[in-house]
């Protein structure tokens, strides 16, 4: 495939954004990616996650500006660059909304960047039935019912939540 | 004054010496960093979220089978000295604690302790569940907090990707989100400077080491810990089983170590370790670090049989009880205190004084 971008050279790179909440991936050659600061193999060290690399291991890495500093993550509104100066992400979306960058970093960290461990089945989803669910399931609906002073309802859920207990 | 005693085994059963090997491996603790769906990390958390998290948390904890009846402990309501007994105890860290500041934890922050696991709540990430055993038992750790993440995992929604599995504040710590460490001493090897090898041979093989109270800390005493650097792209099996291996041949080194030094200089490893206990003995002023020092010396020679009648548990109790916080508290003073290594010396004398007796 093409590079989507300059049209001319064959396309390496898979890019996805997420942009107002609709993911977008762009296929590119190397050159353009990196001019959308995307970190490639040749690129890797020499760039900013390379540096913050460097700075949890003490050597005080040298952290300059890219262009992908800019990219922020649509549900915290943290952006890479808070990441690459703190070393912390904001939430959980942000392992989506800078997937490529952390890909390459966690590669680096860890040698790999796929959980092979313990898969999760969250509350409430299939293959998971948990009856004490139900109750902390009011309470929160409560606290809610209180916060938007929904007080009949508050009083109908507390009740509800008497009985189980 | 916080109660201790309330804790169970006041938070400090694996001192007892009873677990495997526990001359030479003091503890083995494990941790699993989880998250909440739905919430912001601890980096972007406002005040109002951490108070949140808390909430759902407690609510969790009251509902569930293995923290039901668990000692809560929020840290923003405590004493400075109190927060830093916790930590002596190994129960929270530096962090979470806010010992290296000079404000308050901020609200939140919160402990809960049942049995041989705990929770922190609003460290780096929302939940920090550990287990603490006794000697080298890393099963055993992980069969304890495996039942608790199970347990807690069905009654939160913790953060998890197909890909990157458990997701963490850090990426250091994505995938399993496990940590395991195992507190081991190694006087051996550094008597006989084989320590430096060994140490560059973990970080080969994955592993990291840091001192007493974890990452950052200091090496005193010739006390390590030992854990594994990577959490993501092996099972928690894997990791447990190659930190296991590692730690076993470590044990060996150790023990061929000390049998080196009883062959080839047996006077002057009982001259050390008799020495030593002389110090701790009748010393009228010690510092932490010194006693330390002591401590190992005489940990060492207890483990070679050289001096007998002394007990690993009482060791590791003096280990614990001459902190800075826990000497002031048992003495109704600060912990800046001046005279607190008159007070030790005190301490430590009356201790191996009943024992003896």
């Amino acid at each position: 495939m093409l590079c989507e971008n300059c049209k001319e050279r064959e396309a390496v790179i898979n890019l996805t954004q997420v942009e107002h909440d609709t993911k977008v991936t762009l296929h590119l050659c190397e050159q353009c990616a990196q001019q959308r600061g995307v970190e490639t193999g040749a690129t890797a060290l020499k760039t900013p996650l390379g540096g913050f690399l460097q700075g949890m291991i003490g050597k005080g890495g040298n952290v300059l500006p890219t262009p992908a500093d800019g990219l922020r993550c649509s549900a915290c509104g943290s952006t890479l660059k808070d990441f690459r100066e703190s070393g912390r992400l904001g939430c959980a979306q942000c392992y989506e909304s800078f997937g490529s960058h952390l890909r390459d970093l966690l590669r680096r960290l860890h040698g790999s960047s796929q959980h092979v461990g313990e898969r999760y089945i969250a509350p409430g989803s299939e293959g998971s039935n948990d009856p004490r669910l139900r109750l902390l399931d009011l309470k929160e609906q409560l606290r809610r019912a209180v916060e938007n002073e929904n007080f009949e309802l508050a009083a109908e859920l507390r009740d509800r939540i008497r009985v189980l207990e | 004054m916080i109660d201790l005693s309330l804790l169970p085994d006041g938070g400090i059963g694996w001192l007892d010496a009873s677990g495997p090997k526990g001359s030479i491996v003091l503890s083995t603790r494990i941790r699993l960093a989880r998250n909440l769906e739905g919430y912001v990390f601890s980096q972007r958390a406002k005040d109002a979220d951490r108070t949140a998290v808390l909430t759902r948390v407690e609510e969790a904890g009251a509902a569930s089978d293995l923290l039901h009846g668990a000692v809560t402990i929020h840290l923003d309501q405590l004493e400075r000295a109190d927060r830093q007994l916790l930590h002596e105890r190994h129960l929270v860290s530096k962090e979470l604690a806010a010992l290296d500041r000079e404000v308050r934890p901020r609200p939140g922050a919160a402990l809960m302790v049942q049995g041989t696991v705990g929770v922190m709540v609003n460290e780096e990430d929302h939940l920090r569940l550990h287990g603490m055993r006794s000697g080298f038992a890393l099963e055993d750790a992980y069969a304890d907090l495996e039942a608790l993440d199970a347990d807690l995992g069905q009654l939160l929604p913790f953060a998890f990707h197909p890909e990157f599995g458990y997701l963490t504040s850090c990426p250091t710590n994505a995938g399993t989100g496990l940590r395991a460490s195992v507190l081991i001493h190694l006087p051996g090897l550094v008597l006989t400077k084989e320590v430096g090898k060994v140490l560059q041979g973990l970080a080969q093989v994955g592993l990291t080491h840091r001192g007493l109270y974890g990452e950052g800390s200091e090496i005193v005493g010739n006390f390590f810990q030992l854990s594994n650097q990577t959490t993501l792209g092996k099972s928690e099996d894997e990791l447990l089983d190659h930190l296991g291996k590692i730690v076993r041949q470590v044990i060996e080194y150790e023990e061929q170590a000390r049998d080196v030094l009883l062959r080839t200089a047996p006077d002057e490893v009982a001259d050390k370790t008799w020495r030593a206990y002389g110090l701790l003995k009748y010393a009228r002023k010690l510092t932490f670090e010194e006693t330390m020092n002591l401590l190992s010396g005489v940990r060492l020679g207890v483990g070679l049989n050289l001096i007998p009648g002394l007990s690993v548990y009482t060791l590791n109790k003096l280990m614990i009880f001459t902190q800075p916080a826990h000497l002031a508290a048992l003495d109704g003073r600060q912990t800046g205190d001046p005279d607190l290594p008159t007070v030790r010396a005190t301490y430590v004398r009356r201790v191996l004084e009943a024992e003896a007796a």
